[in-house]
C-alpha cells in the first residue's frame, strides 16, 4: 500500500508533462470520470458539501483500519478534483489523513482553488474529508 | 458597428483592458459585478493622496478646505449628472447595498405594523434582504411582483397589488442577472397613485443609459460607484428632500450632528445627517470624476453600440449547440445570463478564465431568479461601452473550446 506522500509524488509526476493549463485541465477532466462514485442512496442533503458552486456530495466509511471515500458532483472539473483528493487519502489510515498536509495541490498548480473566493469549495472538501477522519481518530 | 463611436480610442482610457491573464488577452466580461476605471479616475485617486488629503467639513487650515470643496463639488456633479438640482438630496454611501439599509432602516421606521412593501421577482439579494429585516422588526407585510418567463415583470400584477396598504415600491431599474429594462417610469407613477413612495435599485443603469432622476420623479435612488467607473466602497442614495427631512438618521457619530450634550442631541441639516463619521473622501471625490468622465461620452451613441454589441453576441452565443439564455426581454441591457445543455456553468467558467475570458458563474445574487427557471445558476457575460465584437468572437471561441471538452 502507498502511502499518502508517494501518492502525491505520483500525481505530481502525472502533471508535470503538462505546461499548458488547458490539458491540465482536459487531464483533471479525465480523472473525474475514475472517481468512486458514492451509492446513489448517500446523495442526501446532508452529504452536501457546503461552499461549492456546483455540488458535491462526499461519503466516507470505515474499512478495517482505514477510510474509504466516495463522491460526486454535477461539476466535471469538481469531480476531478475530489478525484484526486480520494486518490490521495482514500484507504488511509485516520490519522495519516488527519495529518497529510497535501502539498501536491500547489506543485500541480491547483493552488487558486485553494483561495477562499473559489467556488468549487476545495477548502470545504478537504475540511470534509479531514473531518470524517478526525471523527474515526477521537472516536477510538 | 456605430460611426460615431470608436471603441478604440475609448479602450485607451482603460489602462486595465490591456493586461492579460496567464499569456492569454485578458476579455472583461464582467461588468455587471464591476465596471473598469478610466485613467482620470485613477489620477484623481493619487491626486487626492499626494496633494490634498485631509479630512473634510470641520478643518480650518488649507488642505481641509480644498477636499472638502473637491467633496462638495462631487456631491454637485454626481447630483447635475443624475438631473438632481438640490444636491442636499445626493448622499454619499458605501455603495447600492447600504443606500437600501439606510432607507430600509430609516424610512422604515416610519411604517408600522401591516403596511406593505412590494419588491420584484427579480431582485438582487440586496434588494430583498433589508426588506425582510425591516417586515420582521416592523410587521410590515413584503409582496413580490412576478416575472414572466421572458425574464419581464408582470405589470398588471403589479398594479392589483397596489393599494392604500402600500407603503414602498422597491424594484431594480435593470435587472443584474437578466438584463431586463423595467417601465420603471410607469410604475412609479402607478405607486404615487395610491400614495407609495419607490425606491428605484439603479446599480445596473447609470454605465448604460442616461438617467433622469427628476424625469423618473422616484424617491430614492441607490447606485455603486464601482459599477459607474469609479471606485469601490462608494454610492449614491438620492432622497426627495422633504422625506429625507421627515427620516430619522441611520447612524450616530461625527459629523451629522448640529450639538451635542449628554442630555440631548440635535442633528445636523441635509446631507449631513445622514453620513456619520468620516466617509469615503477620496471615494467620493473620485466617483465626481467617473461622471465627469461619463458626461464626456455620449450615451446615445453608447446605448446604440451597445445595443448592437448585445444583438451580436446574442447571435453568435445561439450558434453553439444547446444554448439557452435566461432573460429575453424586448428591453434590455447588454447581459448576457446563458446555459449549454449538458455542461454545468462552473466548469464553463473555469476553462473560460484560463482562456484568459472573465465571466461570472453561479446565482449572481439572486437566487429567487435561479429558483424561477429551476437552474443552479447561469454563465453571466455583462458587457461595457468598452468591449468590442473582436471580444465576443473570443469568447464564443473558448466556449466551443470548452464545451469540446466537457462534452
Amino acid at each position: 500500500m502507498k502511502t499518502i506522500k508517494e501518492i502525491e509524488e505520483e500525481i505530481v509526476d502525472e502533471f508535470s508533462v503538462y505546461d499548458d493549463w488547458m490539458d491540465k485541465y482536459e487531464y483533471i477532466i479525465e480523472l473525474g470520470k475514475e472517481l468512486p462514485l458514492i451509492d446513489e442512496k448517500y446523495k442526501t442533503d446532508d452529504r452536501l458539501i457546503k461552499g461549492c458552486q456546483s455540488r458535491v456530495w462526499l461519503h466516507a466509511e470505515k474499512e478495517g483500519g482505514e477510510m474509504v471515500f466516495t463522491a460526486d458532483s454535477d461539476a466535471i472539473i469538481t469531480k476531478g478534483i475530489i478525484g484526486l483528493l480520494i486518490r490521495v487519502l482514500s484507504h488511509q489510515s485516520p490519522e495519516d489523513i488527519a495529518r497529510a498536509d497535501l502539498g501536491f495541490i500547489k506543485e500541480i498548480g491547483l493552488q487558486e482553488h485553494l483561495s477562499p473566493t473559489r467556488a468549487n469549495g476545495l477548502v470545504s472538501m478537504i475540511k470534509q474529508l479531514k473531518m470524517a477522519a478526525i471523527a474515526e481518530v477521537s472516536g477510538k | 458597428m456605430s460611426d460615431v463611436f470608436d471603441v478604440y480610442a475609448i479602450r485607451n482610457d482603460f489602462p486595465i483592458l490591456s493586461e492579460k491573464v496567464g499569456d492569454k488577452q485578458l476579455v472583461y466580461f464582467d461588468n455587471g459585478a464591476t465596471a473598469q476605471k478610466p485613467q482620470i479616475v485613477l489620477d484623481a485617486i493619487t491626486a487626492y493622496y499626494s496633494k490634498y488629503n485631509a479630512n473634510i467639513h470641520r478643518g480650518v487650515h488649507h488642505l481641509s478646505q480644498v477636499a472638502t470643496q473637491a467633496y462638495e463639488d462631487a456631491r454637485a456633479l454626481i447630483a447635475s449628472c443624475l438631473g438632481v438640482s438640490n444636491s442636499n438630496e445626493i448622499l454619499f454611501t458605501k455603495g447600492t447595498t447600504d443606500s437600501i439599509n439606510l432607507v430600509a432602516f430609516s424610512f422604515g421606521e416610519l411604517l408600522k405594523e401591516g403596511d406593505e412593501i412590494i419588491i420584484s421577482a427579480m431582485e438582487h439579494h440586496s434588494n430583498i434582504v433589508p426588506w425582510q429585516m425591516l417586515c420582521e422588526r416592523k410587521g410590515c407585510v413584503l409582496r413580490v411582483i412576478p416575472m414572466f418567463e421572458s425574464g419581464e415583470l408582470d405589470i398588471e400584477a403589479y398594479r392589483e397589488m397596489l393599494s392604500e396598504r402600500t407603503k414602498l415600491v422597491a424594484v431594480t431599474h435593470i435587472s443584474n442577472a437578466l438584463g431586463t429594462i423595467n417601465p420603471v417610469k410607469k410604475m412609479i407613477d402607478w405607486a404615487h397613485s395610491v400614495g407609495a413612495k419607490v425606491l428605484i435599485d439603479a446599480a445596473q443603469s447609470v454605465q448604460h443609459m442616461s438617467v433622469d432622476v427628476k424625469d423618473m420623479d422616484c424617491d430614492f435612488l441607490a447606485l455603486s460607484g464601482h459599477k459607474v467607473f469609479g471606485p469601490t466602497g462608494v454610492g449614491i442614495l438620492y432622497g426627495k428632500e422633504e422625506l429625507l427631512n421627515q427620516m430619522p438618521p441611520y447612524q450616530g457619530g461625527g459629523d451629522m450632528i448640529a450639538t451635542v450634550t449628554f442630555e440631548k442631541t440635535t442633528y445636523n441639516t441635509l446631507p449631513h445627517k445622514f453620513e456619520a463619521g468620516t466617509p469615503h473622501i477620496a471615494g467620493g471625490i473620485c466617483l465626481g470624476k467617473a461622471f465627469e468622465y461619463i458626461k464626456t461620452l455620449d450615451m446615445g451613441a453608447i446605448q446604440k453600440y451597445e445595443s448592437e454589441l448585445l444583438e451580436y453576441a446574442t447571435g453568435r452565443l445561439l450558434e453553439i449547440e444547446g444554448m439557452r439564455i435566461y432573460g429575453e426581454a424586448k428591453n434590455k441591457t447588454s447581459v448576457i445570463s446563458f446555459l449549454i445543455e449538458g455542461t454545468h456553468p462552473y466548469d464553463v467558467g473555469t476553462l473560460l478564465d484560463k482562456m484568459g475570458i472573465a465571466v461570472r458563474t453561479g446565482h449572481h445574487c439572486t437566487q429567487p431568479i435561479m429558483d424561477f427557471y429551476k437552474i443552479p445558476g447561469t454563465i453571466r457575460a455583462s458587457f461595457a461601452f468598452y468591449n468590442t465584437k473582436e471580444e465576443v468572437d473570443s469568447m464564443i471561441n473558448a466556449l466551443n473550446r470548452a464545451v469540446g471538452m466537457l462534452k
